[in-house]
């Protein structure tokens, strides 16, 4: 049998797997405290512009202004980058394993979630740039004032076409969601088959979760519930 | 019962493939799949044409040896069966039924649809297997086996090597093939010694080979005839993870 | 070359007069074997590399083999037909393999192992090869487990047992319905192994087509690359035949499509002895054919017949549906002539049975050719739930063929051929009478006389492939050294030539009907007159049929396509070809033997109760056929049957 050290971990299909796995934790991670910060819009303006002004501080006094921000940051980044070269090696290994279609196609156990990973996954990378650029960098804000975190929401809310993209994209997330959390156990070894049942519900309530509490920022604007 | 096949004809990997289309009547709804391809065959043979090469041999779901896409599934519309248990009752008069190869780049076509699967052997030779020569076992109860872990090692161990799973599989991956094996040995004692090395081997292989991974969609699991479960995925990666963790 | 269409003329037939020696060693049974590998020439291990070994077949006997001998470090190749070794039909088996490891604590014991099989044989085997497989049979096991073989377990821990038909005590292993395949696997892996480590060199789709001899020496064979339709040839310092049965000759049997006799049948043509090929086993529980379409006859396993009661109509003819047959009308044959074993009698005595009442007109179903195996009473008295969890599998296999539910329906069954007792004549060390030519598996005659037991014929594979062919043929080589011989030998060319013609023969005779017509034809013929009963007159008929039919192969048969690529329609010809010409001698041998015994019923030779008569006086012998052209009648050798431990008797299950 071969010794062990032959395998590359990166290189190999799980390897590759896990990579995703452990960078769609950390995106997990994100996007749920990124969500309750979120939901703190409905408390008012001055409370919505203070939390959004103190993150900086966050770390306070070990970490200086924005360091503990710009760590997260670069973690972040570094997560995103290493899920999306995983996904794009892994899809054109796929493509590679399998170059001929089938004339007829059918499905037993695969569903939207499993089926839009990798589009809604594209989707949803596309949708992060252009949320950077519409509420972080604003320069696709029709009226962005820096630091003024609310005003800019409410503003950007305020446009029907970015609202339906807002919720196509927190629609593609909770799908991606549903089905990466649940692959992600599985992916990661961590998945007892007495569970597995218990594990997917989770899984889809977590993600409806998020897609309903990222939905209704925009919807509360839009509705003007938050003004 | 009268019957409209569109089955995918090539004369070998370097032509071209292309759909041809056959009526066939008097299908007894009591035959079996490959029978109704025998059929088929027969009449074939006597007007004078090429009959339909397939892989089959025991005839009984248990060789492996037989495997072909039916109206998009793989060994066909019935659960837990292999295409040759799979019977024309199934079907009625009229229909249509599409047959095409297993499609996979690791399973380079050999003619109509017959695919070569020595990478499956491939994949065996590279670690799945306990190293133990002949005449140098212990007494057979000499290490006692908790039931539970025998059985679940005889379900992992019920795969036939057919291929379907990797026929079925979006991404064309032979994870649930080389995790039934991993699974198999990783719940016996005797499979203990060489867990770490075996499973980084056999992944090794599978990827060489190049099949995809595994994105989780379960098609693998559903179109195989001994239902081996998913979670000898999940068994698997843990083996990995493992084995990378503790090299 | 004309074929023959008259029959043989059995006036001619003509037997050797010095007794045919099978070289069991002398000395008391219980240490011969360990005598004899003591005396055995043994070979350095830095020398094994150097010799060549031929294996064909990758079943439980041939993996085996291949594995064990790689292991000792012997340059093996091995070829099968299949695209993976991991398919021989071994992997078919399903109800378990026989060891004395009275783990049970229930009286077992190698001699009693050793006992019931030479006695479930019917007396026709020989003691001493039983006598080592007996003793080889608890090794088998250890190495089993040792593999990672899952068998069933208690729930200590410790391996499970059942029993099967044939024996008093419980001494079956078994891994769920699928031992066979449990134990194909195992054996796969160490093949596998050594196929990595580079021992074994493995040629799949591969199918053999002659072997070569030369100055009484197999010195190797010639064989099909199945994909290219290359024919290539191969020396070696010695030839294993692990080819397993020849059920197929019958069209409708329980092996595999792909099963054949064609490298017994060469190496027959070649100059080995073909011993009783008259030993054929019927299996009683089978599904019954469905009509001209049947390809193949499913097994199903003979447990059912603990819970099932076997019936027919009482009345010839009658088509009513089971359940409105009144009880009284109803004809449990075998509880009403065999009241104390009732259903469970032999497997030759069931389907016997069988047949008796289809052909008197009883048989039930669509085509009246099975009879019912009917589980309501179980039902009734245990639920079905019970029924469900000893049978599940079973009912639905049933109901996946046939589209009955055997809940509500009796199941219909009807027997089927599905081993072959019969062989390649071998000698205690597996050599057959040319030199070098080693036969393993069920492919040789040795070791279950005229009635396979139950869970016997794993246990004989692995015996032979695991612990005796790898030290008896180590013996060989040590002592004849290496072959002399390589491929660019005239022998070589000249069977390669003889095989492309054939070929090219077969491709040109473009005739009206296609290879599985002319199969399925013969296969009527066989079970018709050499299938469960058997008459002199019969046999006859067959012996002058064959000839017949298989002259009109050769002139009409139809194989499309060309013999340079995959080429399913000529495989299957070359292989009836062969079923045609070994057809014949099976029919000869059992005209021949004109006694009962086993697997073999001659209905001239039968009890006043109807059981299978033995001859004691004039058959306690071994038939091994040697081939004398294609014309003549084949030469009979003797191998005299002496039993010294086991006390003959005739079987009773009233």
């Amino acid at each position: 049998m071969q010794n062990l050290q032959v395998l590359s971990f990166s290189r190999s299909t799980i390897g590759k797997k896990v990579i995703m796995a452990v960078t769609g934790v950390i995106g997990i991670g994100f996007i749920l405290v990124h969500m309750y910060g979120n939901l703190k819009v409905f408390i008012g303006p001055e409370y919505f512009n203070a939390y959004s002004e103190e993150l900086r501080e966050l770390g306070a006094p070990i970490f200086g202004h924005a360091h503990a921000l710009w760590i997260m940051r670069l973690i972040l980044i570094a997560s995103v980058a290493l899920h999306v070269w995983a996904a794009t090696a892994l899809t054109i290994q796929a493509r590679k394993a399998r170059p001929d279609q089938y004339a007829v196609k059918r499905t037993l156990e695969a569903n939207y979630a499993s089926k839009l990973m990798r589009w809604g996954g594209v989707v949803i990378f596309v949708f992060i740039l252009y949320h950077l650029m519409h509420f972080t960098w604003g320069n696709i804000h029709p009226d962005f004032i820096p630091g003024e975190v609310y005003h800019n929401l409410v503003v950007g809310f305020q446009f029907l076409p970015n609202v339906i993209f807002y919720l196509i994209a927190v629609s593609l997330l909770g799908l991606h969601l549903y089905h990466g959390g649940w692959s992600m156990m599985q992916t990661l070894g961590i998945l007892s088959p007495r569970y597995d049942q218990a594990v997917r519900r989770g899984a889809a309530a977590f993600a409806l979760l998020m897609t309903l509490g990222f939905a209704v920022v925009p919807l509360a604007v839009l509705f003007g519930v938050v003004k | 019962m009268k019957l409209k096949l569109r089955i995918w004809r090539q004369a070998n990997a370097d032509t071209q493939g292309r759909f041809q289309d056959y009526n066939l009547d008097h299908v007894s709804a009591d035959s079996s799949f490959l029978e109704m391809l025998d059929l088929l065959n027969e009449q074939l043979i006597q007007a004078g044409e090429e009959p339909v090469a397939f892989d089959h041999d025991c005839r009984e779901g248990i060789c492996g040896m037989c495997g072909v896409v039916i109206n998009g599934l793989a060994h066909g519309p019935a659960r837990g069966l292999t295409a040759c248990q799979l019977h024309m009752r199934h079907y009625k008069e009229g229909d249509t039924i599409t047959i095409e190869p297993w499609r996979a780049a690791a399973f380079p076509l050999i003619k109509d649809l017959v695919v070569d699967r020595s990478a499956f052997d491939r994949i065996i030779q590279a670690g799945g297997y306990v190293s133990v020569s002949t005449g140098s076992a212990p007494d057979a109860n000499a290490i006692p086996i908790p039931k539970k872990n025998a059985d679940l090692a005889m379900d992992a161990a019920a795969c036939i090597g057919c291929g379907a799973c990797v026929a079925a599989c979006p991404n064309g991956s032979a994870m649930l093939f080389t995790a039934a094996k991993v699974s198999h040995l990783g719940q016996l004692p005797q499979g203990q010694v060489e867990r770490h090395n075996r499973v980084a081997a056999m992944v090794r292989q599978m990827d060489a080979e190049g099949f995809g991974g595994c994105t989780n969609h379960g098609e693998c699991s559903a179109v195989c005839p001994k239902l081996i479960p998913l979670d000898v995925i999940g068994q698997m990666n843990r083996d990995l993870i493992r084995a990378v963790l503790s090299r | 070359m004309s074929p023959r269409t008259t029959p043989w003329n059995l006036d001619d037939l003509h037997t050797t007069a010095a007794p045919l020696d099978g070289r069991v060693p002398a000395g008391p049974i219980e240490s011969i074997w360990d005598q004899h590998r003591f005396h055995m020439k043994l070979i350095n291990p830095a020398n094994r590399r150097k010799f060549t070994i031929i294996i064909v077949g990758s079943g439980l006997a041939g993996a085996s083999a291949a594995a064990s001998l790689g292991e000792m470090g012997y340059n093996v190749h091995n070829f099968c037909y299949q695209d993976s070794p991991r398919r021989a039909h071994s992997v078919a088996a399903q109800g378990g393999i026989n060891a004395a490891k009275n783990y049970r604590n229930d009286g077992d014991s190698i001699y009693r192992l050793f006992y019931d099989t030479v006695k479930g044989g019917d007396y026709r085997s020989r003691e001493g090869n039983v006598y080592r497989l007996a003793q080889v049979s608890n090794a088998i096991i250890d190495q089993c487990v040792a593999q990672g073989v899952p068998f069933a377990r208690e729930y200590g821990g410790l391996l499970d047992n059942r029993s099967f038909g044939g024996a008093q005590v419980s001494r079956t292993f078994y891994a769920r319905g699928q031992t066979g395949q449990q134990l194909l696997l195992g054996a796969y892996q160490a093949l596998a192994r050594q196929i990595h480590a580079g021992s074994v060199q493995m040629h799949t789709r591969s199918e053999l087509l002659d072997v070569v001899i030369a100055d009484g020496r197999a010195r190797g064979i010639v064989t099909r690359d199945m994909r290219t339709g290359e024919i290539q040839t191969w020396a070696a310092d010695a030839v294993v035949l692990a080819t397993g049965g020849y059920s197929n000759a019958f069209y409708l049997s329980t092996n595999a499509k792909g099963c054949n006799v064609t490298a017994a049948w060469r190496a027959y043509k070649r100059g080995a002895y073909f011993a009783n090929p008259c030993f054929t086993q019927i299996h009683p529980t089978c599904i019954p054919p469905a009509g001209e379409h049947q390809s193949k006859l499913t097994l199903m396993s003979e447990s059912l017949r603990n819970d099932g009661r076997i019936w027919v109509p009482r009345q010839a003819g009658d088509s009513r549906k089971p359940h409105e047959i009144p009880e009284a009308e109803r004809y449990y044959y075998l509880e009403e002539k065999y009241p104390s074993f009732g259903n469970l009698v032999p497997r030759d005595v069931a389907s016997r049975n069988a047949k008796m009442v289809v052909d008197a007109g009883h048989g039930v179903g669509e085509l009246r050719n099975g009879v019912y195996l009917d589980f309501a009473d179980a039902i009734r008295r245990l639920g079905e739930d019970v029924i469900r969890d000893r049978y599940g599998n079973l009912f639905d296999m049933y109901e996946s063929i046939t589209g009955e539910n055997a809940y509500k329906a009796p199941m219909r069954i009807y027997p089927a051929l599905h081993y072959t007792m019969g062989g390649l004549w071998v000698d205690y060390n597996l050599m057959s009478n040319i030199d070098g030519l080693f036969v393993i598996g069920e492919a040789n005659f040795s070791d279950h006389g005229a009635n396979r037991l139950g869970a016997s014929a794993l246990m004989q594979g692995l015996a032979d492939g695991y612990f005796v062919l790898p030290y008896t043929l180590g013996n060989y080589l040590a002592q004849a050294g290496k072959s002399s011989v390589d491929s660019s030998h005239p022998a070589f060319a000249e069977v390669s030539s003889e095989v492309q013609d054939k070929i090219t023969r077969l491709l040109a005779i473009k005739g009206r009907r296609t290879v599985d017509e002319f199969h399925r034809d013969l296969g009527k013929i066989l079970w018709e007159y050499c299938g469960m009963g058997r008459t002199a007159a019969g046999l006859q008929k067959a012996l002058t049929l064959i000839p017949q039919l298989r002259a009109e192969f050769w002139e009409d048969v139809r194989v499309p396509g060309s013999a340079a690529d995959l080429n399913q329609s000529l495989e299957k010809a070359g292989r009836v070809a062969d079923f045609f010409e070994m057809g014949e001698l099976l029919c000869l041998d059992a005209l021949h033997r004109s006694e009962s015994c086993g697997g073999h019923f001659r209905e001239e030779s039968q009890t006043p109760d109807g059981e299978a008569l033995r001859d004691d006086a004039h058959f306690s012998f071994v038939s091994a056929w040697q081939h004398t052209g294609d014309d003549a009648l084949p030469m009979l050798h003797k191998e005299p049957l002496e039993f010294k431990y086991v006390k003959l008797s005739q079987r009773s299950y009233k």
